[in-house]
């Protein structure tokens, strides 16, 4: 790799203060640095560092979505031939899927990523790797049919005003993902929801509704808990099968990075929520038979509780607001879903809604902190 | 009364090049130095010239505002050089040793008739006082005040430190002395914190009038400000002393002998020296002597008084710390990685478990002083707390100091922390936070507004 690195050091000079390039420094350093970990050394502090940095942590989230990601191509492609007749195999399934995710992929890096560096360069940072995730999950939380111009104006809103107003990545409120598609969802809900736009090149006439919008409507679920788990049902690109959602869950617990806590508290949040909901519900509401698994295994819960509720910046800080965090995102999803008429799910809008509240949750484990700081003085002193 | 306390957070980093301390050789050494950068916000007055002859025990300088603390030649011979930096700050005030070493004596009373009274004036005197720390603040004690209890480690569980009690077998009688001179000083006895879940120590139990407590688990469960969060945590207005168990023999040496006998045994360690072992020389020895012919030649090295997590890093010439005993050589991480967050690294260390090498537990690793990576926001959570085992929000308390907000600072817990129990939290961050220099801001902050 040394010619690569004699080419990089050749060219650094124009990029540097006083250079040609100065004002493409951002960008310059940061495919620098993505090619090769630099070789700055410690000054101060410790001289040994730990080997972990943002880059690998966020590879590592991302190599965690790719098992639910290439089944969601697999499942675009058998959902496509399952419904418009004719028999495909594997890799005709798995082809049509790749060929509609890919331009959705294409479209929300290039958009994302293009913000990222242009906000890094004008304010002079080095570029940040959070938009790796945020820029792979936003499809993944889409229907398939969703437009590419939709896909580049939900991912230009999620970034600037969800990441780069606040200051960029490790500064911003809400799950940027969720909030590209909480923006898709209430600008153009006729795109996000119905029976018309989760499987990509419906004929006329037929329509597909997922097990949610079938629990909404009080009829009998088409699938049965099996066919939810292993996740060839219609729905957004990534989240039907819970299968590899498991794997990529059982990858971020293993390494540490995801935390443990979150999704378990929502899974015994949601878990809990369905169970006194179908114990006290009326027969009159069409959600009183769905089952708590059906609950479990439906929608984005899975998804948002393994990728997005543990999002480490706009989650809980402290480690028992992560358990209160994660409890209420359970519960209030499973609520929004039965005694919301407006909206089918409430995955995204209850991540949304505890994103918003996590600081307080923090504030309120800090202070009790604090306090017994202040009664163990009060005590020293008397 | 004594207690046993398991500490579950925190960090054993492997290192290679671990010393055998039960062997230890003598080192000659030519330069000597005490360094006033060594304590926190001192201002040395010097009280020689360059050519002044010194015995060992006579003052090179005193703290300007609170002239009783001496600092006092370890050596006897010539003051060499006064060193000095930007804006003629004194770096060190070197001396020459001489053939033999010549000691100022001290007229001591009878063993039964120390008093406080005389304890402090002689260690001011011989220039042993800045031995004894205060927390709050990590810095040197105020000998007109007196804290609540005197807290002394008898362990250092960081990367590659010697075994005090193999490194201290034959002072038991030193340590005795050490302590009594301390218990004068104190309220309660001294508080002597030992690693449990060991055999039980001939040294330790032979020791009469201190109170020995356990504590069990990894790094920094050997630090003090650590253990006494634990035992007798500190509020504002609280003092509490701290001196390390090889300081506690020096005293006691001092107060058995009457002379300033700064022999002190350094471990030489880490993946560069070619054969780590323990090495006796005296306070503030120049480091090229104590190193040179002893380590390896595999490129550019870091030469660290003190361990890996807060040592100061130094050059041939410098000297070794004041409170320090261990020198450690690791390679300079001065070089490119291709890709080098993509590769496995089965050779990479990390708290996380995002490199494979945490399937091999037992492995010690040859760390060098790269970042692995730049410098970010806080983005992860969680990380800081699994290796700080004390109730204190460090991201917050960082925060807060920070924003130079002096009221959260206080009740985030300013005054029971000192850098060196951060350190842990600087080396797994994710975001490559220099979490000891913003903590050491956050004293000085504090220092200014009550000091």
């Amino acid at each position: 790799m040394k010619f690569l690195r004699d080419f990089l050091d050749k060219h650094k000079p124009a990029f540097e203060k006083g250079g040609k390039f100065y004002k493409l420094h951002s960008v310059f350093t940061g495919f620098e640095s993505f090619l090769f970990v630099p070789d700055r050394t410690t000054r101060s502090g410790c001289a040994v560092r730990d080997a972990v940095d943002l880059k690998r942590t966020m590879s590592v989230v991302v190599l965690a979505l790719v098992p639910a990601l290439l089944f969601g191509m697999y499942n675009v492609g058998y959902q496509h031939f399952h419904l418009a007749g004719g028999e495909a195999g594997f890799w005709s399934h798995f082809l049509y899927g790749f060929w509609r995710v890919l331009p959705m992929l294409v479209v929300s890096y290039v958009v994302g990523l293009g913000i990222e560096f242009a906000s890094a360069q004008m304010r002079g940072h080095e570029i940040n790797e959070g938009f790796l995730v945020s820029g792979l999950l936003i499809p993944m939380v889409l229907p398939v049919t969703a437009p590419l111009w939709m896909v580049a104006l939900a991912t230009a809103f999620a970034v600037i005003i969800g990441k780069e107003i606040f200051g960029g990545t490790g500064m911003n409120i809400w799950n940027p993902a969720l909030l590209a598609r909480a923006f898709f969802f209430f600008s153009y809900p006729s795109r996000m929801s119905g029976d018309q736009v989760w499987v990509a090149g419906l004929p006329d006439g037929v329509s597909q509704a997922t097990p949610l919008a079938e629990a909404y409507q009080g009829l009998p679920l088409t699938h049965d808990a099996g066919t939810m788990f292993w996740g060839l049902i219609p729905g957004s690109i990534g989240e039907t099968s819970v299968f590899c959602i498991l794997l990529g869950a059982i990858l971020l617990v293993a390494t540490g990075i995801g935390s443990w806590k979150i999704m378990l508290s929502v899974l015994l949040g949601g878990a809990g929520m369905a169970l006194l909901l179908q114990c006290t519900l009326p027969p009159t509401n069409p959600y009183s038979h769905v089952t708590v698994l059906q609950h479990l295994l439906a929608g984005g819960f899975a998804f948002g509780a393994v990728f997005m509720a543990t999002d480490p910046v706009t989650a809980a800080q402290t480690e028992k607001g992560k358990w209160i965090y994660g409890f209420l995102i359970g519960v209030f999803a499973i609520l929004i879903r039965a005694l919301n008429p407006g909206y089918p799910e409430g995955m995204m809008l209850a991540i949304l809604l505890m994103n918003t509240f996590a600081p307080l949750i923090d504030w309120c484990v800090v202070q009790r902190n604090i306090s017994r700081r202040v009664k163990r003085g009060r005590l020293a002193r008397s | 009364m004594s207690k046993v306390i398991k500490l579950k957070q925190g960090l054993d980093i492997k290192l290679e090049g671990e010393a055998d301390a039960g062997k230890v050789f003598p080192v000659s050494c030519d330069y000597y130095a005490i360094k006033p950068t060594d304590f926190r916000a001192l201002a040395p007055r010097l009280e020689v010239k360059v050519g002044d002859a010194v015995r060992a025990g006579d003052p090179l300088f005193a703290d300007k505002y609170r002239p009783a603390i001496k600092f006092t030649s370890p050596v006897s011979g010539v003051v060499e050089a006064i060193r000095r930096g930007e804006k003629r700050k004194i770096l060190a005030v070197v001396v020459k040793a001489g053939e033999q070493i010549t000691y100022k004596t001290f007229d001591l009373p009878a063993p039964g008739a120390l008093s406080a009274g005389i304890v402090v004036e002689r260690l001011l005197e011989s220039g042993l006082w800045p031995m004894i720390k205060q927390r709050p603040f990590d810095m040197i004690a105020d000998p007109a005040t007196r804290p609540k209890g005197i807290f002394v480690s008898a362990f250092d569980s960081s990367p590659l430190a010697p075994d005090y009690q193999t490194l201290l077998k034959d002072e038991a009688r030193a340590l005795q002395a050490g302590f009594d001179a301390l218990n004068k000083l104190s309220p309660v006895p001294v508080s002597l914190n030992a690693r449990a879940g060991e055999t039980r120590s001939p040294l330790f139990d032979a020791l009469r009038g201190v109170t020995i407590n356990y504590f069990s688990g990894p790094h920094p469960a050997g630090n003090v400000g650590v253990q006494i969060h634990h035992l007798d945590p500190l509020n504002k207005g609280e003092l509490a002393w701290v001196v390390s168990l090889p300081d506690v023999a020096l005293i006691g040496r001092f107060f058995l002998s009457g002379r300033v006998d700064l022999r002190r045994t350094v471990a030489l360690v880490g993946s560069e020296v070619a054969a780590p072992a323990c090495h006796e020389t005296l306070v503030g020895a120049r480091v090229g002597s104590i190193v040179s012919g002893k380590l390896r030649d595999r490129g550019h090295q870091r030469l660290l008084s003190g361990n890996v997590l807060t040592g100061e890093s130094v050059d041939p010439d410098s000297f070794l710390g004041f409170y320090h005993t261990m020198i450690t050589v690791i390679p300079e991480g001065d070089r490119h990685e291709f890709l080098g967050w993509a590769t496995p690294g089965f050779h990479k260390f990390s708290m996380s478990h995002a490199f494979p090498s945490f399937l091999r537990p037992k492995k010690r690793y040859r760390l060098d002083t790269n970042y692995h990576g730049e410098r970010r926001a806080f983005v992860i959570s969680g990380q800081y707390e699994r290796v700080l085992p004390v109730d204190i929000f460090p991201v917050y308390l960082l925060k807060a100091i920070l924003a130079g907000d002096l009221e959260k600072m206080e009740q985030l817990g300013i005054y029971e922390v000192a850098p060196e129990d951060l350190a842990l939290c600087e080396f797994v961050c994710t975001s490559k936070i220099p979490v000891q220099e913003i903590v050491d801001r956050g004293i000085e902050i504090m220092m200014k507004e009550l000091i």
